[in-house]
Parts: structure tokens; C-alpha cells; sequence
């Protein structure tokens, strides 16, 4: 039974975005903390290796890690200042990383000096990929997997279509509007480089309709590019997901355990393609990024550009924050994780910084599921939560995976989200994975 | 109270919908038709609607102290079931059996399968099924509706004691009788006497009948209010309307001398309220959206049949009962495909 409109999807819910208080704000700068610091993994993939020494001078821009392997990027200073130390750090993970301690000197300035301009439009897409991964640019949606490594097709694999994420499904995060708005021309430079570099033939740029000023921009921008075209999706949770945008725009599914480049299609973030169209010409590297500060506790909620490594207490210092601030969520609302710590550094993946109060995170009770379906009807890949959450209430791990394809599930939490039981069923579905996999490994 | 530690992963942010604010609607929608059942049929319906619903509360009560749990009152869902049942008795029904049924009812058919959520049928029609097992001559008292003196005087039976031979109600409803209407509900007559009943008493509810079985209409409005605040599934009723309908209109049109005409079927006995607020219950019907529609329409066939080739008058309870009955079944049978599944992987792998 599903009706699917242009460009739409089946299921999903429709939740309040809460946008209304950062899309309107122009980005600004956010001064350096005392000390910044670099977690030598904040990619998926293999840590960074350190190539500076305790004490050491380093320059904005300039790289203090190199990439550890393939699937793994450098690390370039966000400032100009002392290396302090290198020493474990606390991530948004929860748990530690090691990690270089940056402190910037007494007005050091935010003007990036390191790095040439060069000519890209030469480049073979070999160089190219190269390249990227010289930015140090991993995705920065939210999975910050190296964005050179999608770029690298295996043999045999094709890729016709680069599909551009810039559906910024979840509540609260404007970060991805601004930049749409504020730099369609380096999100459209990035498109046209990872077209190249995979060999496609054409880009679209997926926008959900709440933004109707960010599509303008991007159309206009994109009106003397042949190959690239903005499709206006509509705004629904989770249209952004990449399964779930692919099928949206190309009418394809990404197969079970597959990914896109399986169908012919590479989704990059708009934000991860700015930066590459912005960061290659003038051989830079990544060292800042956009992160929206929102939420019901904070006092001046915007869109900051952020230097990598502002551990969180600095950052909601400069934006304030009210006095009973229950969580702060690293990313958004739907499927952020909350921060364990206020050390916790932003890094690359961290598209947000909400800050939510005691009352609007009120305790629910929590009741037997009345199998009222509205989570059936929820779900983006046509899971079946009730069941998989009743089965998981049993711990019959192994069944919800056999019979109801539990590793399907990317937990975007529309399921918990209409759940009139208050049943945390993204909670246990991540439980019931790991014991899985943790059984598997075991055996 | 014990002290709670909730540890929450995302999402953080609930849609404002509970199950205690969809079950308090679902009483807020049942009201009016209480009201209108009290308008026909009277004092009795109001001492009857007062005693089931007071019954099922207090054994919902009673089974949450024995077995030590926190009073699940605050859910609504017992104040549904002790309406529903207070409207699916005949308005003059004893009492006291009333009371008997609101324990069946809340014990057997809910408490003891572990409460909200885990029973298998509907636990106003489990009740009702047992007392039509067990009291078969009182549950086909009918009385009419708009009857004179209904507001200063109850049904004879309505205080009849255990084990006491009741009253006949005969009398009572030769002295109160308003013209046209009789004791006997337009299905009864229907089936037994051939006696057709017209469309618009139907439809607006004064006629013998269970206490809230009768205002076609009004429960159809009642219904709607929950399908537009998302509250109900609307594709339940429905299927099961749509397939009373197609069932009856093939009997119909078959022989149209012996078959009513299914607009009759529609509007006669308890396929609203059946269809609006007993099949609609989430948890005896299915999950996934291919079962619900089998389901609805299982129930709108079983119905009819029962009507037209079955010993009794009326047959959505036992419809209901049964499709509760299959419902898991049909669950089992309908998951839907997931994405990025090919079809029918679900059975290969389970071969394999």
C-alpha cells in the first residue's frame, strides 16, 4: 500500500523541525579555545599517525597527522600554536582516543596561511582521490567515513549518478542549509570533482522541500552546469538517509548489506562536498567545519564555524547555555548520541551540538506494546519494530535477524519516536545487534 | 515509589502521542454514544454502563494488588472495555451478571494473559461471549427503546437477583410499548419473523438492540473523531464494512426475496460498533498493512454469513472473536518486504 509521490518515499514520520531558530542565521566564527584537540581517530577506519613532537610549533593548516592506511585520513592544525601534549582524549563515542593537544597562541589569527593554489581541472581521478584524502575530508553527514575512499570504485563496479545529500532531515540542524545557501558554488565545485573522480555521468542534488531558498540558490548556481541538477524532495524523517534518498531519486534499492556503488550511485553530504570544492584548488586542509548550536537550552543558538578539536564546554560557553541542561547531543535529535563529557572535542563528523532541558526530555512511562502498528508504519525499510522489539524483549537475537532482517534496521529511530508505549526500541534493536555480533565473534 | 533510572539512547525527542492519551480519546468518542444509550433506552442502560464499567475497573484493580504490580488504571484502556461491554448488553440485563461479566471480562480476557498488550481477544467480547454461554435467556431481553416511563422506572430485570427466576419481561414492555417498536431487535425479526425493519430507525438508532449498539450514525461520527486525530486505524473498519457489503450484495443479488438488502446489513445489530470500536482494538488485530486489511474483511465476511446461513441472529462477536483468534496468524504470514530484500528471501533463507 504505498502511494509514493515524486521524488517521495513510503513510511517515515513527519516530526517538528525546530529549524526555525538557526536558518535564518548567517554563519559566524566561533573564537579558538585555550586548547584544542585532534583525536587521532574521528573517522571510521584506521587512526591517524602523529607527525608532530610534544612542544613543537605548528601553523593553521598545516598537517600534524598523516593518514595510518587507505581507509584513513590526515589531520592538519587548526590553529597557529604550540603542540602541548598528545595524550588520550574522551570522543562523542564515549570512549578514549589518543590525541593532539594544540594550544593556539594569544591572538592567532583565523587566516589560513599554509597551503598553494593549484590547478585541479588537469587532474585524473587518481590524482584526484589523492587528493581528497590529502584534505583529510571524511563524511561529514554524521558517519565520517573518508570521503576519498567512496571515491575509489572497486573493479568492476560502475557509478553513473553522484547523488548530493542535502536533505538535513533531522530537527534542529540548519548547518548543511547554510552552507547550500551561503556556498552553492563550492557544493556544486565538489559534486563536479567527485563526478569526475568516479567517472559518472551526472550529479543530482537532493534538497527537502523546507528549504526552498537553499534549492533556489543551488539551482541558480547550478544553472550553467549541464550535468548537475537540484531535485526538490519532500520533507519527511528520514528522507536523508542515504537508502532511503537513492530510491527517492533514482527509484533504486540499495541492495540488502550493499552499498549504492551495487546500483550505480555515490551519495556524498553537501557540507563533505563544500569542503572539497572549496579545500582542493587551494590545497588545504580540513580544520573547521560548520556545526549548528541549538536546542531549548541554549541562549544564543546559530551556526558556527567551529575549529576542529573546540572541546564542547567551550562552544556552548560561547553560545550560553541554561541553567537545567539535561543532555547535550552530539549531532541530532533522531539519531545523535549523547555526549558523555563536556571535554568531548567536536570533530569532523559532529554536524550539531543540541542542547536539550530536563523539561523537554521529560521521563515517559513506559507500557506493553498495544500493537497499535504506527511503528510498521514508521519504518523507512518496511521492518516490523513491534515484532523485532517484543523477539528482543525475549533476547531471541538470532530470529530477529533471520526472520526479521534486524541488521536492515539503521536506526533512525522513527519507530521509538511514534511509539505511544514509549518502548526504546532503537535502544534494544542496537542491543540485540551487538549481541550478535558479539555470539558470532565468540564462535 | 521506587526510584527510577532511565537510560535512554536516541532518539531524544517523542512524538506527544501516549497510549494514555489514545485510550482517553477512544472513552472521550464512546461518551456520546453512552449518552445517546442512556436517551433511549434509559435508566437501566445508565445503571448498566455504571455497573460494567465500575466492575472492570475494580478487577482490573484487584489483579494488579494480588500479583503486586503498580495500578495500571491510569491507562484508560479498562474504562473502554467496561463501556464497550455496558453497550453491547442489552439495556435491561441484570446487573449482577453484568458484574459477572466485567470480571470475566477484565480478568480472564485481560489480567491474566499479563494485562494491556498481551491479550489474544477483545475482553468486552470475551465477557460477552461467556454470558451468552452462560445467561442465554437473559442476553436476548431486549427491550425497546424511547420506552414511556424509562427514566423513572428500570427494566424488571435489571435488579433480578442470583438464582431468582426473573421477572418475564413481556409485560413490562406490552405496558411501556411505543408504537411499532417490539422487543425483538430488526435482526431477530429479520430472521425469524421476516419482518423487514425501515433504514432510518437503522441509521439513528431508536430500536431494540444492545444499549449502544444502535445509533449507526452517531457511532459512525464517534469513529471518525478518532480516525482524524490518528487514533484509530481507519483501515479496519473499512475493510470490514466494504466486505459486509460486497458479502450481503452478492446474497442479495442472488435472491433478493430471502436476502436483506445489504444497506440493512450495514446499519442493523453491532457492525458499527463492531467495526468502529471492537475490531479497531491495535492489540487483537494485526500489525502489518496487508494483515489488517485481511483482517477487516475476514471479519466483515465471517459476519454475514453467520447472518444469513448461521443458527443466530447476529454474528459480529464471533466474528471478531475468531479474527482476534487468527490474528497472530495473520501477522506471521503478511511481514512485509523489507528494502533491499528480494522477494521471498525471508523463506529461502529459511530453508537453506
Amino acid at each position: 500500500m504505498s502511494f509514493l509521490r515524486r521524488n517521495g518515499f513510503a513510511h517515515g514520520v513527519h516530526v517538528p523541525d525546530f529549524k526555525e531558530s538557526t536558518c535564518h542565521l548567517p554563519i559566524r566564527r566561533l573564537p579558538f579555545a585555550p586548547v584544542l584537540v585532534i583525536p587521532l581517530s574521528q573517522h571510521t577506519g584506521v587512526p591517524a599517525i602523529a607527525i608532530v613532537r610534544e612542544g613543537q610549533e605548528v601553523v593553521r593548516g598545516e598537517p600534524i597527522a598523516k593518514p595510518g592506511g587507505f581507509v584513513s585520513v590526515p589531520m592538519h592544525a587548526p590553529a597557529t600554536g604550540r603542540v602541548e601534549r598528545i595524550a588520550l582524549a574522551p570522543t562523542g563515542r564515549g570512549d578514549v582516543s589518543p590525541a593532539i593537544y594544540i594550544r593556539p597562541y594569544a591572538g592567532a589569527s583565523q587566516e589560513i596561511l599554509y597551503g598553494a593554489p593549484r590547478e585541479i581541472d588537469p587532474m585524473t581521478p587518481d590524482e584526484l582521490i589523492a587528493a581528497v584524502q590529502e584534505t583529510g575530508v571524511v563524511g561529514l553527514g554524521g558517519a565520517a567515513f573518508p570521503t576519498h575512499v567512496k571515491m575509489k570504485l572497486p573493479e568492476g563496479k560502475r557509478v553513473d549518478t553522484v547523488i548530493v545529500n542535502g536533505c538535513e532531515c533531522e530537527p534542529y540542524l540548519t548547518a548543511d542549509h547554510r552552507v547550500m545557501l551561503e556556498q552553492p558554488n563550492q557544493v556544486l565545485a565538489g559534486a563536479r570533482i567527485a563526478v569526475k573522480a568516479l567517472g559518472a555521468e551526472r550529479a543530482i542534488v537532493g534538497v527537502e522541500d523546507n528549504k526552498l531558498d537553499a534549492i533556489e540558490a543551488l539551482r541558480k548556481a547550478a544553472a550553467a552546469i549541464p550535468n548537475i541538477t537540484v531535485a526538490s524532495v519532500p520533507a519527511k524523517y528520514p528522507q536523508g538517509a542515504e537508502k532511503i534518498l537513492v530510491q527517492a531519486l533514482l527509484g533504486r534499492e540499495i541492495p540488502s548489506r550493499g552499498l549504492p556503488s551495487d546500483i550505480g550511485a555515490a551519495v556524498f553530504n553537501v557540507a563533505t562536498l563544500a569542503q572539497i570544492g572549496d579545500l582542493l584548488p587551494r590545497h588545504q586542509g580540513l580544520i573547521e567545519r560548520v556545526v549548528t548550536i541549538a536546542g531549548p537550552g541554549v541562549a544564543k543558538p546559530g551556526n558556527y564555524l567551529t575549529a576542529l578539536g573546540t572541546p564542547l564546554r567551550w562552544a556552548l560557553e560561547q553560545a550560553g547555555c541554561a541553567a537545567d541542561v539535561a543532555s547535550v547531543i552530539l549531532g541530532g535529535p533522531m539519531m545523535g548520541a549523547a555526549a558523555g563529557s563536556l571535554d568531548v572535542p567536536l570533530t569532523k563528523g559532529v554536524t550539531g551540538i543540541l542542547v536539550l532541558t530536563a523539561r523537554a526530555r521529560s521521563r515517559r512511562k513506559i507500557h506493553a506494546c498495544i500493537k497499535c502498528a504506527a511503528c510498521v508504519d514508521a519504518c523507512p525499510m518496511h521492518l516490523n519494530p513491534s515484532r523485532l522489539g517484543l523477539l528482543a524483549r525475549k533476547e531471541r537475537y538470532e530470529e530477529m535477524e533471520r526472520d526479521f532482517h534486524l541488521n536492515d534496521c539503521f536506526e533512525c529511530g522513527s519507530c521509538s519516536y511514534v511509539c505511544p508505549s514509549n518502548i526504546p526500541l532503537v535502544q534494544y534493536f542496537r542491543l540485540s545487534k551487538q549481541m550478535n555480533r558479539t555470539r558470532k565473534a565468540a564462535a | 515509589m521506587k526510584p527510577v533510572i532511565e537510560l535512554r539512547t536516541s532518539p531524544h525527542i517523542h512524538s506527544p502521542r501516549s497510549v494514555e492519551s489514545i485510550m482517553r480519546n477512544v472513552v472521550y468518542a464512546l461518551l456520546p454514544v453512552c449518552g445517546y444509550a442512556v436517551w433511549l433506552f434509559g435508566a437501566s442502560a445508565l445503571a448498566l454502563i455504571a455497573t460494567t464499567t465500575a466492575s472492570c475497573m475494580l478487577t482490573e484493580y484487584f489483579f494488579c494488588k494480588i500479583s503486586g504490580r503498580e495500578s495500571s488504571l491510569g491507562d484508560w484502556s479498562v474504562v473502554i472495555t467496561g463501556l464497550l461491554l455496558g453497550l453491547i448488553l442489552p439495556p435491561g440485563f441484570p446487573l449482577w451478571m453484568a458484574a459477572v461479566g466485567a470480571f470475566i471480562a477484565v480478568g480472564p480476557g485481560k489480567m491474566l494473559f499479563g494485562g494491556l498488550g498481551f491479550n489474544v481477544f477483545n475482553p468486552a467480547l470475551v465477557a460477552r461471549a461467556f454470558l451468552q454461554a452462560a445467561f442465554p435467556v437473559a442476553i436476548m431481553g431486549y427491550t425497546p427503546a424511547l420506552a414511556l416511563h424509562r427514566f423513572t422506572e428500570v427494566v424488571p430485570t435489571t435488579f433480578a437477583l442470583p438464582l431468582i427466576k426473573a421477572q418475564p419481561l413481556t409485560e413490562w414492555i406490552a405496558r411501556s410499548r411505543v408504537d411499532a417498536f417490539s422487543g425483538a431487535t430488526p435482526l431477530m425479526l429479520e430472521k425469524f419473523d421476516h419482518v423487514h425493519t425501515e433504514l432510518l430507525p437503522l441509521i439513528l438508532g431508536p430500536r431494540a438492540g444492545s444499549s449502544g449498539e444502535t445509533p449507526a450514525l452517531l457511532i459512525l461520527v464517534c469513529g471518525a473523531y478518532l480516525i482524524t486525530r490518528r487514533m484509530m486505524d481507519w483501515r479496519i473498519p473499512v475493510a470490514m464494512l466494504a466486505s459486509a457489503f460486497a458479502t450481503s450484495g452478492a446474497f442479495y443479488l442472488a435472491d433478493p426475496s430471502r436476502y436483506p438488502h445489504p444497506l440493512f446489513m450495514l446499519f442493523s445489530g453491532g457492525m458499527m460498533l463492531g467495526a468502529m470500536f471492537m475490531a479497531t482494538d491495535p492489540v487483537s488485530s494485526p500489525v502489518t498493512s496487508l494483515g489488517v486489511w485481511i483482517y477487516g474483511t475476514l471479519i466483515g465476511l465471517i459476519t454475514i454469513l453467520i447472518r444469513l446461513k448461521g443458527g443466530l441472529a447476529e454474528g459480529v462477536m464471533y466474528a471478531i472473536l475468531l479474527a482476534n483468534a487468527v490474528s497472530p496468524l495473520i501477522d506471521n504470514v503478511t511481514q512485509p518486504r523489507t528494502y533491499g530484500q528480494r522477494r521471498g528471501a525471508r523463506k529461502k533463507e529459511a530453508t537453506t
